[in-house]
């Protein structure tokens, strides 16, 4: 489905994830931030630039794989993305959540 | 003469060998398979051994029963993988080989939580991914008086992503019939967003945790289990008490793949996942578990994964380009508990839909939806392990690649 996100229009799935991540850019992520009382800060921008190199090079997201990334701690990550770290997180970087197989 | 070897003898492992006997000339192949156990384990069945449902006798059988002749069967340790010099190091002995394929799977490893493996480990905290951690869950529940039962997924990927819900449906059927479902409190806690995580599922499944009273717990990373307070916390200091803990720890590949450089931090080995080649190394395939591709690690993907490598090894062994044609196929029984149970059919792309399998409109099975039928697959499949995949018999209308036939896309999600 469409979706206007910062006066673009842009594809996203139900649960409101950008489909094509080359509809991404800064002004995208902020908006989806706002809407996810985030305002992002260089930290920010860091887990973001790490998740989305992650998903690139078709690498699994998991806690584990923060803990070990040297960006951030986890515990850093749950204050940056209260509630579901790694479901925010991505929606706001702009790629699919972790997901099982159902 | 050149040397194919298959680490490992598990799904993986014995499937190729089966297909490959009889694929590549006797004449210019020698075949050889390792693995340090004797007994080959049905994993599936460790689901329901805890309830008293499958006996051990019928969920492990001798390994080399499955491996054919004309396949040199080794029982040994792996000590290393040289892939630079194209040995393989066993305990007492060296092997050479011109292609290699991994399939060493993927196990437990509890050490990577920190309480874990405390003193409450196999007194009140249980696994039920290895044959004696479902047979000692076994013995607990056969008396246990009831209380808080927790079922927790410690991380992601894990082996067979749907067992640990399948768990808490079929306890919920197991309390009750045992009549004291009312003495008991089921949480389910997920590191994930839900207990259904794409869109068309939990549409389609979410009624199954209400109507099961199971309560859930999402985003829960767990940071340590506290064995004092009986209780597993998590990086914002997160508490959920239990009585009783059924916990799927951290899945990792074997230690050998770490011995041998060739995973990434959790062991897996990087392998393209449309042609099943390691990334590192040509003559090198992976398959299964040992993998990191981004399918499902279930013994049914293997299944599909086999015919796509067996075809890819004769083309590598001909020079020929390999196919890139395994497209994340999975084909799996869900147990919901009352003797029912779902089926869903997916790959890489395409999430589970409504439909019938494996004909169009006729079925039998059903897609996504509960079925006395789907339950009689699901215990038709202990069969069919061990009389067909094992032995790489192909299962009749069921392809590698998944079908579009008979799927029905109708089910809208919620915004």
């Amino acid at each position: 489905m469409k979706k206007v996100i910062a006066n673009k229009e842009v594809d996203v799935n139900e649960e409101g994830y950008l489909v094509d991540f080359k509809q991404w850019d800064r002004e995208v992520c902020e908006c989806i931030a706002g809407e996810c009382n985030v305002v992002m800060t260089e930290k920010h921008w860091e887990v973001v630039e790490y998740l989305q190199d992650k998903h690139l090079k078709e690498e699994p997201l998991s806690i584990r794989g923060i803990k070990k990334s040297g960006v951030i701690n986890i515990k850093e990550f749950y204050a940056l993305f209260p509630g579901g770290p790694l479901k925010k997180s991505t929606l706001i970087a702009g790629i699919p959540k972790p997901k099982s197989c159902i | 003469m050149k040397n194919l070897i298959i680490l490992g003898a598990g799904t993986s492992g014995t499937m190729m060998s089966n297909h490959l006997v009889s694929k590549l000339s006797n004449k210019e192949w020698k075949i050889t398979i390792v693995d340090q156990y004797k007994t080959h384990y049905y994993q599936p069945g460790f689901l329901f051994l805890p309830f008293d449902t499958y006996t051990e006798n019928q969920v492990k059988k001798e390994g080399k029963k499955f491996v054919p002749k004309g396949v040199n069967y080794i029982q040994k340790e792996i000590k290393q993988i040289f892939p630079e010099t194209n040995k393989v190091e066993l305990e007492d002995e060296t092997l050479s080989y011109d292609i290699l394929i991994v399939a060493t799977g993927s196990k437990i490893a509890p050490d990577e939580t920190d309480g874990l493996l405390g003193p409450l480990w196999q007194k009140d905290i249980f696994d039920f991914y290895t044959y004696e951690g479902a047979l000692a869950l076994r013995n607990k529940l056969r008396d246990w008086q009831g209380g808080k039962l927790v079922v927790h997924i410690t991380e992601m990927p894990i082996k067979c992503p749907v067992a640990p819900l399948e768990f808490a449906f079929l306890a919920d059927s197991y309390f009750k019939k045992k009549g004291m479902r009312d003495k008991v409190d089921i949480t389910y806690v997920t590191p994930l967003d839900g207990a259904f995580t794409k869109p068309t599922c939990t549409k389609a499944l979410n009624y199954l945790l209400k109507e099961k009273q199971i309560n859930i717990e999402t985003d829960f990373a767990v940071m340590e289990v506290d064995n004092e307070k009986k209780a597993i916390v998590d990086y914002v200091d997160r508490e959920i008490p239990f009585d009783l803990l059924v916990t799927v720890p951290t899945n990792m590949g074997d230690e050998v793949i770490e011995r041998s450089g060739l995973g990434d931090d959790l062991n897996f080995i990087p392998t393209h996942k449309h042609t099943l080649q390691s990334i590192a190394h040509d003559n090198i395939f992976v398959i299964g578990d040992a993998t990191n591709v981004p399918a499902s690690k279930a013994g049914s993907v293997a299944h599909f994964q086999a015919e796509t490598l067996t075809d890819n090894i004769i083309l590598y062994t001909k020079g020929y380009k390999l196919k890139e044609e395994f497209d994340g196929h999975a084909n799996c029984f869900i147990e919901t508990g009352n003797n029912k149970a779902l089926l869903i059919d997916f790959n890489y792309k395409q999430e589970p839909v409504h439909g019938t399998f494996p004909f169009a409109k006729i079925g039998p099975l059903k897609l996504l939806k509960e079925s006395v039928f789907n339950h009689w697959g699901k215990l038709a499949f202990r069969w069919i392990y061990w009389n067909m995949l094992l032995k790489g018999i192909p299962i009749p209308f069921v392809g590698r690649n998944m079908s579009f036939k008979g799927k029905i896309f109708d089910i809208k999600a919620d915004k």
